[in-house]
């Protein structure tokens, strides 16, 4: 995974990264086209395929509601660096196939703009702007075998069929 | 090391003798939970998946509650899909309207689930089961569809917090009160990803129903569950309820727990969270005196039969104040029947209140009771977000029963002391 990256604060809510107006469609190109409309209303013009999200604590708080990864997913960001995320966002972003990571060190150091490289196996985020290294605690490698397959009803429909 | 009884639940549902923090299992699951705006997605993942059979339809429960009785056609919509879903797997736990409740009420009096159990839900207020010593913790629609189809469950095994409260409650210091003081004190992501654990001779003296409203709100610290060990309160309450074998789980001494906080619970008061988070919480008397426009009386947190009581108790042969819209939500048929029976229902009639069917109705802004821009509300409910009630710009404050019922006489925020002298 590797792009660019674009910062965000604290406590960052469902309702910024997928606003709640939006959540008449399961479309999602459509709720794409609003990813983080109310925490940046130009961010689906600056980004590009394989861009990185780094925020601060608590990302996805608020609602259970699954379009938030989803929005940011279909976006076509290559995965979330953060402090720390809400527990069902966290659990959401598994479930649907969305990396996400966390490493406060990196999430505070990193700055809008710098090249970011996260290598999985390795368990490194790698600053190539900053020439700093970050160092995360992989996931459980079930927890990655989940993402790997594109998210949860990928790997019980996998589990089902061999068992 | 010993274990927690967090810890211990979930290592009997993975088949493992021990698990500790941070540890990654799948359990099985008792009991699984859905409703009118989760469950729909759920079914379609798991229709989209092409699986044909669900686990166990004994175990599945769906309840249309949050825009029930249908408000307009996109929530008949979603309480269809339910009502289809519930009959072509032949589901038990199914409940329509006039048989249903508020689903953190109703699942528990209905003895669907019980100590020992680990449950999951497609709602963040799965946590209140904690309070029969279960394990039990919200998750979302896919999670629920995977359920679906597999009885099973992804967790990474919480860390425990320990809350002591030492003491004993004072009269008008409810389960609600503790818990708002509790998230007042460690803040909306106090327990992120934790469990926390409550105990203490205080919490030995809390009826059940004060303790279903303190694990509701766990999920207000950023927790992932709440609990409260077994004892004779559990037992009592799920006798002629509880059907299957209930295990009663504690935890071990010398147990691991990440941090441990104690209180001394009679130096706590009524407590009343401002606008607009859960952890801006006051005591009473510093935040009385506020004008309030709408008092809510109800939800999964206090919306049971000890909470009506209450309010009852405080409203008896007096009036709303005129300026006052007071909207009483029974939490399920059986409270609603039973705050009937005891003449409660007739008194907030007398009193001059709105007494609605069970619903989620104004706790979530749904319908039944929405707030127009810059009004106030006092809310027995669990979440006082920016818009959660209705327009953006009204604002909730969160409080007990009895500070609700006291409030709604005088027309502001009020000690119930002022009105009812102990
Ligand atoms: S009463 Fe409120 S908090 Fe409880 S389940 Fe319904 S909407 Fe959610």
């Amino acid at each position: 995974m590797k792009g660019k990256c674009w910062k965000f604060g604290n406590n960052i809510n469902t309702d910024e990264i997928i606003p709640a107006r939006y959540l008449n469609t399961t479309d999602v190109k459509e709720l794409a086209s609003h990813c983080m409309e109310d925490a940046d209303p130009n961010f689906m013009k600056k980004i590009k395929v394989d861009d990185i999200i780094v925020a601060g604590d608590n990302f996805g708080c608020g609602s259970s509601r699954e379009h938030a990864p989803i929005a940011i997913k279909a976006a076509k960001i290559s995965c979330v660096i953060a402090k720390s995320f809400a527990r069902i966002f966290f659990r959401n972003a598994i479930n649907i196939g969305l990396p996400i990571f966390e490493c406060p060190d990196a999430a505070e150091q990193i700055r809008e703009g710098d090249e970011i490289e996260v290598n999985l196996t390795a368990g490194e985020i790698l600053d190539h702007t900053l020439k700093k290294r970050f160092r995360f605690e992989p996931f459980p490698k079930e927890m990655q075998e989940i993402i790997q397959v594109g998210g949860l009803m990928n790997f019980v429909k996998k589990k089902m069929a061999v068992g | 090391m010993g274990m927690t009884i967090t810890e211990k639940i979930i290592a009997d549902h993975s088949g493992l003798k021990e698990v500790h923090p941070g540890q990654f299992v799948y359990a099985d699951v008792d009991i699984c939970l859905g409703n009118d705006i989760t469950a729909p997605i759920a079914i379609e993942e798991f229709e989209k998946a092409g699986i044909s059979k669900v686990f166990d339809p004994e175990k599945i429960v769906l309840v249309p509650d949050h825009f029930t009785p249908n408000k307009d056609i996109k929530s008949a919509q979603q309480s269809k899909s339910l009502r289809v879903f519930a009959e072509k797997h032949h589901l038990k736990h199914y409940f329509e309207i006039g048989r249903m409740g508020i689903e953190h009420a109703l699942l528990p009096e209905k003895g669907i689930v019980g100590p020992g159990d680990l449950v999951i839900g497609a709602d963040s207020h799965t946590c209140t089961y904690g309070a029969l010593g279960a394990f039990s913790t919200g998750v979302g629609s896919t999670d629920l569809a995977a359920c679906f189809a597999t009885g099973k469950v992804w967790l990474r095994v919480p860390e425990s917090i320990r809350f002591v409260f030492h003491g004993k409650a004072k009269s008008w210091t409810s389960g609600k009160d503790l818990i708002l003081y509790t998230i007042g004190t460690i803040g909306v992501d106090g327990a992120l990803y934790k469990a926390m654990e409550f105990e203490g001779s205080a919490i030995s003296n809390l009826p059940m129903d004060d303790r279903f409203a303190m694990c509701n709100m766990a999920i207000e610290a950023g927790a992932k569950s709440g609990i409260i060990a077994p004892d004779k309160n559990t037992e009592e309450y799920i006798k002629g309820r509880f059907k299957r074998k209930p295990v009663m789980y504690h935890s071990d001494p010398g147990c691991n727990y990440v941090r441990t906080y104690e209180f001394n619970a009679d130096k706590i008061t009524p407590q009343v969270a401002l606008p607009s988070l859960p952890e801006n919480t006051k005591p009473v008397e510093e935040v009385s005196g506020i004008k309030i426009d709408q008092i809510v009386i109800g939800s999964c947190t206090n919306g049971r039969i000890s909470d009506l009581r209450i309010a009852a108790g405080i409203l008896k042969g007096k009036k709303v104040h005129p300026s006052i819209r007071l909207i009483i939500f029974p939490a399920t048929q059986e409270i609603y029947k039973k705050a009937l029976q005891e003449g409660l229902i007739e008194t907030f009639i007398d009193a001059e209140a709105v007494v609605s069917t069970p619903t989620c109705g104004p706790c979530l802004g749904g319908h039944m009771g929405i707030l127009a821009e810059g009004e106030r509300a006092l809310s027995t409910t669990n979440r006082n977000f920016v818009g959660r009630m209705g327009h953006p710009k009204s604002e909730i404050y969160l409080c007990s029963p009895a500070v609700a019922a006291a409030s709604a006489i005088t027309g502001m925020i009020t000690p119930p002391d002022e009105i009812i002298k102990n």
